[in-house]
Order: structure tokens, then sequence, then C-alpha cells
């Protein structure tokens, strides 16, 4: 075990793929001299030379279409996306090209390639540097999308998605990069990708949520716990797949489910969730499904604290569900 | 390589034939353009790696692809090497041809990133990326090409100029003179060749594709044809071009052209000629029937190949279509 924070992680889940597969590139803005902005890349291009560690024009379709083109040849890239922000740019490769690449053309060549992009907000960074866009991609078939929440996820879940032979869209929460430290297991770590994990039990209402929102609901977890009530957490980690068991298991149980992300609500994953609570376990409700998300807008500069599904809105949200 | 040509105008004629029968969702002609397509395919090695846009036929044919699979692909039958889960654009590892996206251009940077693998790994293989010139318009071409002009991995652009993306003109596609010139811009060497004449075509494509393939910088070739027929089968050329100018361009029949070179040359005889297409049609007549006869894929084809393994959630929802089939089975006795 080495402690090590959410950027440093990725860093070691990048090194270690590297060493042990030289199939696998990166390539991106900024990742080879600069090691990236938020210095997920730091060092890589020393270690592995140009070839493996490519500075790219500035120029998203084409970074996401060369991945792709380089997946599709037999090599492992890990394409960086500066900002979630500016993945739109490359949105046409993605949903056209990468996402319909092994159904066009019927598995005869493959596309595993990881794009990496930061997201969410939290760090003042205004409308095009906090957006959470995972919706445009759980809508699209080919795609596989994963947000981890801590470091050990961090890695597990990238070395996972790495090795996954189909397109994954890993979303990093900015906010964690440097504000989280923890023990992450040295060497070989996986984590499945398409299994949740159970942060925090209890026994009155579930919390579903993931990315830097986790957090929030532990935060608001705990507040409430003052009050005598119980709440389990659970992060999901994964969104395409995502694990319908155990968002089953805590609703069975608590029958109250808060579903809780950044990403505007409507049309966003938590609408999928509710979706498939009212579809599967409608007889298990004590409450009715209550979401906590951004709101309508567009991402704003200024009281980003109040648009966050910050823990005061989540505390308001689990007594609400609680009260029925 | 004129019974190339031959052919490709042969099952060309087929295949919109059998659209216009109502066998075949769509088709996208390749008549006028076969000696831009065959020329420049005949200077491929078999370990280069084409990614065609959707009309490149007589590349296709030269590649080796059997004319039953061109078929099994158009009509979507039960041995349709992509099983049916898209339109009739070709491709397939055994030919190293990668199929083609619809939205134009997108094939151009993944095009880059695969002749990059080569680069990286120090293959001497080659990557040959068609497109058309309204392609030329799009951001894809653009930061495609000005990867490679950084990158420079071994990858020529060959630009199909058949003077119309349906049914606006080139002149409406760019304010430059030439699409070749487009080159320069990006530091790299461009080519403007009659893509009517097959024999300029090959030599033309011969040499650069040497001269990549030895290390050179990628080069964007432009290919200046004209498309006889419609965009595709669902398109009517008659309201956006005169006959007049289909009959100037008909004079230049690529096919035409380079038949009476052969027989001007004494290479072949007018009944060569003529045996030569009855041959070709009777070859191609019996492989539509084959084809023809053959049944179609089964429903649950739409669901292979989505992920190399379905997530849990598309695993729920083929047994869902299953019960579906077995409930209207059922009905229908």
């Amino acid at each position: 075990m080495t402690v090590l924070t959410f950027a440093k992680a990725i860093n070691e889940a990048l090194r270690y793929e590297m060493r042990r597969d030289e199939r696998v590139v990166v390539l991106g803005e900024d990742v080879g001299v600069n090691g990236g902005v938020f210095r997920c890349t730091e060092g890589l291009l020393v270690e592995f030379g140009p070839m493996r560690v490519m500075d790219t024009p500035l120029s998203e379709s084409a970074i996401i279409g060369v991945a792709l083109g380089l997946a599709a040849n037999g090599m492992r890239p890990v394409a960086e996306i500066q900002f979630s922000d500016f993945i739109f740019g490359g949105f046409e490769q993605l949903v056209s090209n990468v996402a319909k690449f092994r159904y066009r053309n019927a598995g005869h060549f493959t596309a595993p390639l990881v794009v990496r992009a930061p997201v969410g907000g939290g760090v003042r960074g205004g409308m095009y540097h906090s957006q959470s866009p995972e919706s445009y991609f759980t809508n699209t078939a080919g795609l596989k999308v994963v947000v981890p929440s801590t470091p050990s996820d961090a890695k597990g879940l990238l070395i996972s998605a790495i090795r996954d032979d189909d397109p994954v869209i890993f979303l990093e929460p900015k906010r964690l990069y440097h504000s989280l430290k923890e023990d992450v297991p040295d060497g070989e770590y996986t984590v499945p990708i398409g299994k949740a994990r159970l942060v925090r039990e209890g026994e009155d209402v579930t919390v579903i949520t993931y990315g830097a929102t986790v957090y929030d609901a532990l935060a608001a977890a705990e507040e409430v716990e003052k009050e005598g009530i119980s709440v389990e957490v659970i992060d999901l980690r994964s969104l395409i797949p995502y694990d319908w068991e155990a968002i089953s298991r805590s609703v069975r149980k608590t029958g109250r489910p808060v579903i809780v992300h950044e990403a505007q609500k409507t049309s966003g994953f938590g609408a999928e969730i509710a979706a498939t609570i009212a579809e599967r376990e409608i007889y298990s409700l004590e409450a009715p499904v209550i979401r906590v998300t951004g709101y309508d807008t567009p991402y704003p500069l200024v009281h980003e604290h109040l648009y966050l599904p910050n823990k005061d809105r989540i505390v308001n949200a689990i007594r609400r569900s609680a009260a029925h | 390589m004129y019974r190339l040509l031959v052919l490709t105008r042969v099952l060309d004629r087929y295949l919109l034939r059998l659209q216009r029968m109502g066998k075949a969702a769509l088709y996208a002609e390749a008549m006028g353009e076969e000696a831009a397509m065959v020329g420049s395919a005949l200077a491929l090695h078999p370990e280069d790696v084409v990614f065609p846009s959707y009309r490149e036929l007589g590349v296709f044919l030269v590649r080796g692809v059997p004319v039953s699979e061109i078929l099994d692909r158009q009509l979507n039958t039960v041995d349709d090497p992509l099983k049916g889960h898209e339109f009739a654009v070709f491709g397939d590892r055994r030919f190293n041809i990668v199929p083609a996206p619809t939205p134009v251009s997108t094939q151009i940077p993944m095009a880059v990133g695969y002749a990059l693998a080569f680069k990286i790994r120090g293959e001497r293989r080659l990557v040959v990326t068609y497109f058309g010139d309204g392609a030329t318009s799009k951001g894809d071409f653009h930061e495609g090409i000005n990867f490679a002009s950084v990158f420079k991995p071994p990858i020529v652009f060959i630009c199909m100029n058949n003077q119309y993306a349906i049914s606006t003109h080139v002149s409406r596609q760019t304010g430059s003179a030439t699409i070749a010139q487009k080159a320069i811009a990006y530091g790299l060497s461009g080519y403007r060749v009659d893509g009517n004449d097959v024999i300029a075509m090959y030599l033309v494509s011969r040499s650069v594709f040497e001269e990549v393939r030895d290390g050179g910088d990628p080069v964007l070739i432009e290919a200046v044809t004209y498309r006889l027929g419609a965009h595709t089968t669902s398109d009517d050329p008659k309201r956006y071009r005169s006959e007049e100018e289909v009959q100037q361009w008909m004079k230049k029949d690529p096919v035409d052209r380079m038949r009476a070179y052969l027989i001007a040359k004494n290479v072949i005889g007018e009944e060569d000629d003529r045996s030569l297409w009855s041959e070709v049609e009777a070859f191609v007549s019996a492989e539509v029937e084959r084809a023809l006869a053959k049944p179609g894929l089964e429903p649950e084809v739409i669901f292979e190949d989505v992920y190399a393994e379905p997530t849990p959630q598309l695993r729920e929802q083929i047994e869902e279509f299953r019960q579906q089939l077995r409930t209207e089975r059922v009905m229908r006795g």
C-alpha cells in the first residue's frame, strides 16, 4: 500500500499498464512534456518516450479518431480529453465511430480504447470546466461509462478499462484529483467494471450516487444519523453497465431511494435508475424516488455551491424520504 | 486491369437493379469512378489497409473480395459477413478493409491512427483512405490530415473528386481551385490526377505508395472524376445537373476509354471485348441468382457485436426479445 492522491493513482495505473503491456500508449493535449494539466501523466514521457506518450495537436476529434485507429490496429490507447467540457469536439467520433465500431463491422475489428476526461464542478471552473456529460454517453450503445470516486478505484478501474475489449469513457471527478489521499494497493490491482461499492451501510434510506457527490452523500448521512435516520450509500462506480443487483438489494431493504448526481436533472442518469426502480421494485417502495441533481441550467460560474447537490440539499432529501 | 473495370461496371449495374427490385435497402453507385478505384487499388499490397468511404466497389474487387460476398452484404443473406448491421458497405479483416462509417469524413482520423500503429511498431505497411470532395469541407478531414502532418504515419489520402456531394457542386464546397492544393497548407504533397484514366491513376498511386511505405510523408491525391449515376438510390440527379453536362462526362467514361485504348493498341479486338463482357455478365448473373436463393439473417443478430460480452442490461433485453419472438411464433401458429 502507498498513500496516493486521486491524480497520482491515475498516474500509477497508467505507468503500471504501460510497463506491463507495450501496446498501451497515451495521447492528448499537453500530456507529454507538461504531464497533463492535472498532472495525471507526469513522468510518463521520460519513461516511455514520444512514441508512447504523444503530445497531440489541439484537436479533440483527431485525438479520439486516432485513438480508435490505434485500437483497431492492435494498440491499447488511452486518450486524454483535457476537460470533459471539450469532449464535444470529438463527439461525432465517439458516437458515430467509436461506439458503433464493433457492431458496424460485426467484430472483424474492435475498439479497445479508453477516453479519460476530468468531469464535474466544485473548482470555480465556470461553464466550460465543470460539466458532467455522462448521460450523452450512457445513451449511446457500444460505450462503457465509468466514474471512480476514490484513489484505489481510480487505479483499479482504469487498469480494468485499459484491459477491456470495448471502448470505455473514463470520467475523473476533477475536484477529487488533489483533495483526496488514501492507501492504494501497490502493483497489480483491478476493480471490475459494472460492480457498485457499498460505501456505508444503513437501514432507512438508500442514497445512490457516483463520483464526487459520494462524499456529499456521506456527509449528509453522518448528519442525519444524529436524528436517528440510518442511511445506506451506494457508489455506482460504473454507469454502463450498472450494478442493478446492488441497487435492488438496498432498495428492498430501505424502500426509500434518493439518487444524487451533479449532471442536470432532466434526462440525467438518475432518471434511468428511477425508471428501473419503478419497473422492478415499485412494491418495495415506502417513499417516492427523490433526485438531487444539478439544475436544468448551464453550469453557473457564481453560486456553484448552491447549484451542486451539496450536503444540505441531500440532507433535505433524506429527511423528506424518511418522513414517509 | 480492364477486366476489373468491366467487372466493377457490371456488378454495379446489378447492385443498382437489385435495389430497384426491392431486394436491398440502399445502394451508392460506382459508375463513372471505376478507374480511380481500380487504378489506385491495384497499386496496393495485400498487407496494406484500406479505409473506404461508401462507394469504392472497384477497390473491394481489386482487393480480392469475392462477388458472392459483396452480394451477401448487399442482400443481407445468412452469409452476410457483417450480419446486416449496416448498409452494403463492405469491410473485412481478411481483405484488410475497415468498413466505412456513413457520417462523411469520420474514417479519416481513424485511418491516421491505424497508420500510426504501423509506425510505432515499425511495420512497413501503408494505409489508404478514400473520401469524396464533400468530405474535405468537414472538420475530420482537416483534423486528420493535420494530425498526420505532425506524426507522419504511412498514410495516403485519396479524394475521389466526383464533382458532387449529393446535389452540391464542388465549387460550393470550397474556394480553393483544387482539392490537391490543400495539402500544401499542411506541409504535405498533393497530386491532382485524371481519375478517369486508369493507367494514370495506377502509376501515380504506385509511386506515391512506394514512397510513403519507405517512410515518406503522407500524401494527398485528388482523383478528378465524375459520378455518372445518382448519389444513392434515394437521389434524383436530374434535379441539380444538366443532361449536357452528364453527356460531356459520358464521353470520358473510364471503362470506354480503356477499351478504346486497348483496341487502338491492338491489345484486344472487338470480338475479345464482346466475349469479355458477356462472360462477366454471365458470371455475375449466376452469382446474383445464387445469392437471391439464400435465406436471410436470424432476428437475434441485432443483438450481436454490441460489446465483447453483452452488459447485464442488454442480456435482459435479449431475453425479452426472445420471449416476444416466441409469442409471435405461437400467435402465427
